[in-house]
């Protein structure tokens, strides 16, 4: 019984930095219903940029502050610059477009700050949390973040303007357009939400899993794994996706015999087929119908 | 509130392409021909090797043109029926020995069935999320053949050593000719039967599903039979690719089939033109020689000068290939004319 109480803390800890990414990706797919393949090296860029800062002497939450602000900024003018040209193109252009983008941002980023594994600080401090061997305090922070961060992004949506606007534009961009919303900077606004978040996943993450330039490739697998289970529609669902994720990858990987360290990969991927042909929605999201 | 999208409205995943502009003439398929037969005579044998390749990686893009161009579905995860022909292939040859030649079709009948039965999964998906499932296909695809279980065939990590063949009765010419020749003759039949296939009745349902599914089905389509029909076909054809695939590298290895190769070819359909068939040869050849290209341009920055010219392709020539072929042939006419 120790033993799976433990494994389901472990599998809470890294469900956090999942169901991190899972948000920001839902984020993105809210606005302009594609998945960002490049998402985990937007979020890697953000994160070095923040190191850079921090090399440069400014203090870790004014970093933090001006990285969130500079992806922002960032998410925005990759929206406006490459983007929306291709927002009446095929989805499969889009994709090819996200493909692009991940090679040049993972290129440049290993030219500017090269490929050299390097520390990353955490403001909550590595010890063990309430004495629990399995979660630190930096994993405690993190789940605490991401949950504080889902709560803004609720009140956000629900209660400001602004969020119901880029609702309506999401939901039905015609009827959106025709009582008067911008549609077109809320997408643009859309990118610059999930390149932040990005950001934040970056930073919370990197103290676990190193910095540099591939540290998302693992972590946006898991992350698209944790959007699909909570379903792409729903942005609590990405963080509850994520937490499953985390623990079923833990659980699996203790209790199915044969399921080590390798299988645990494959594992998310039958997961997200799985998730896809049984419930397509996902756990959380709305059931898309069709009008014929 | 549950979400109401418009079907008719929707824009359409791959546009459509009519199926007399998917392929070329008479007359400038057979100055391709020609090009193909001839050139390999003049150079050496690295560049010939590299032909070879180039020949293969067209099969791959044409599967999956098949697949995309024709029927309108997506996938990312053609590096796993790649693998799964490659590896087919290896182990008759190695631990068979079977003739390199009969291990062709057979690696094509197994990935057949294999991406059949994928896509019986797979006809609940479309766009973006048919896009998901297979890419998750390719990332695990190198794990799963890394497995213990079947080590004893795979050889594990380190993967399988594959003689390559020696021309037959005698000719007088080097093994990596020899094996372009070979290519070059099991490219062409597959291009001829791609072409016909797209031309009869299944490939008219192909196009009708790609076009609108609901009208499809309408007219009598069977829609699930179709599409995972056209899955299976792809992976038939990029089994066989696979399968020349390790019999031209000598060597297979579980970290030679990852979503590097999956997106690669993805992009080689994407540059080539979707839907058009000869635009795969074109496809293949950004993506073999466009990443040289890209290092000789600058070392450190190879992927974001990759990343610059796809979306310079993107930007400029949306259709790919196709569209510059278009384009050039408008202006021959228009000399001819004058």
């Amino acid at each position: 019984m120790e033993l799976f109480t433990n494994q389901v803390l472990a599998g809470i800890a890294t469900g956090a930095i999942y169901a991190c990414m899972a948000l920001a990706v839902v984020m993105i797919y809210q606005a302009i219903d594609h998945l960002n393949f490049a998402q985990g090296e937007m979020a890697m860029f953000s994160t070095f940029i923040s190191w850079q800062l921090m090399q440069w002497g400014i203090p870790y939450w004014w970093a933090f502050l001006a990285t969130l602000i500079i992806s922002f900024a960032g998410g925005i003018i990759i929206e406006r610059l490459l983007f929306k040209p291709l927002a009446k193109a095929p989805v499969l252009t889009n994709v090819a477009g996200f493909i692009a983008l991940f090679a040049i941002v993972n290129s440049v980023a290993g030219l500017i700050w090269d490929f050299t594994i390097k520390q990353y600080p955490t403001p909550f401090g590595s010890s063990p949390f309430l004495g629990s061997q399995l979660i630190s305090t930096h994993q405690a922070g993190m789940i605490g973040v991401t949950v504080g961060l889902l709560i803004l992004l609720y009140l956000f949506f629900q209660f400001t303007r602004i969020g119901l606007a880029m609702r309506a534009a999401a939901a039905m961009p015609e009827s959106a357009r025709l009582v008067g919303i911008n549609t077109s900077w809320m997408i643009a606004l859309g990118w610059g939400m999930a390149s932040a978040i990005g950001a934040i996943a970056g930073i919370l993450i990197a103290p676990v899993v190193f910095l540099e330039p591939n540290m998302m490739g693992g972590v946006l697998i898991y992350g698209f794994a944790a959007a699909v289970l909570g379903g792409l529609t729903s942005p609590l669902g990405a963080v509850v996706g994520g937490f499953l994720v985390g623990v079923f990858e833990n659980l699996a990987g203790t209790y199915i015999p044969g399921v080590g360290n390798e299988l645990k990969l494959p594992i998310a991927l039958a997961l997200i087929i799985t998730v896809l042909v049984l419930k397509p929605a996902g756990l959380f999201g709305r059931p898309i119908v069709k009008r014929v | 509130m549950s979400a109401v999208e418009e079907a008719a409205n929707e824009a359409p995943a791959v546009e459509a392409v009519p199926k007399r502009a998917m392929t070329l003439g008479y007359g400038t398929s057979l100055v391709v021909l020609a090009l193909l037969i001839i050139v390999p005579m003049f150079l050496k044998n690295f560049f010939v090797f590299q032909l070879t390749m180039l020949l293969i990686y067209a099969l791959a893009v044409l599967a999956l043109n098949i697949l995309t161009g024709g029927s309108g579905q997506f996938s990312l995860g053609q590096s796993a029926f790649y693998a799964v022909g490659a590896y087919t292939s290896a182990i008759l040859m190695e631990h068979m020995g079977v003739n390199y030649a009969l291990t062709l079709p057979v690696a094509g009948i197994i990935c057949f069935g294999f991406g059949f039965l994928f896509g019986q999964p797979a006809l609940r998906l479309s766009g973006i999320y048919l896009a998901l499932a297979t890419f998750a296909l390719a990332v695990a695809m190198p794990q799963l053949l890394k497995l213990g279980f079947f080590e004893h065939w795979t050889g594990g990590v380190q993967g399988l050593v594959v003689t390559k063949p020696d021309a037959p009765f005698g000719l007088p010419i080097s093994q990596d000719r020899w094996l372009y020749y070979f290519t070059l003759v099991v490219s062409i039949g597959i291009y001829i039967a791609s072409v016909n296939l797209l031309k009869s009745r299944s490939g008219r349902a192909f196009m009708a599903i790609r076009d609108n599914e609901i009208a499809a089905s309408a007219m009598g389509v069977d829609v699930a039979l179709y599409k995972t029909l056209a899955f299976g076909v792809s992976a038939g054809i990029t089994g066989v690719a696979g399968g020349l695939g390790a019999i031209a590298v000598q060597f297979v290895a579980p970290d030679g089939y990852t979503i590097t190769l999956a997106i690669s070819l993805f992009l080689g359909m994407v540059v080539g033109g979707v839907g058009w068939l000869p635009g795969s040869i074109v496809g293949s050849a950004f993506i073999i020689f466009v990443p040289n290209i890209a290092e000789h341009i600058s070392k450190g920055l190879s992927g974001a000068v990759f990343g610059v010219l796809l979306f310079l392709v993107i930007f400029l020539v949306p259709h790919g290939a196709r569209q510059v072929a278009m384009v050039a042939q408008q202006m021959l006419g228009k000399l001819k004319k004058n």
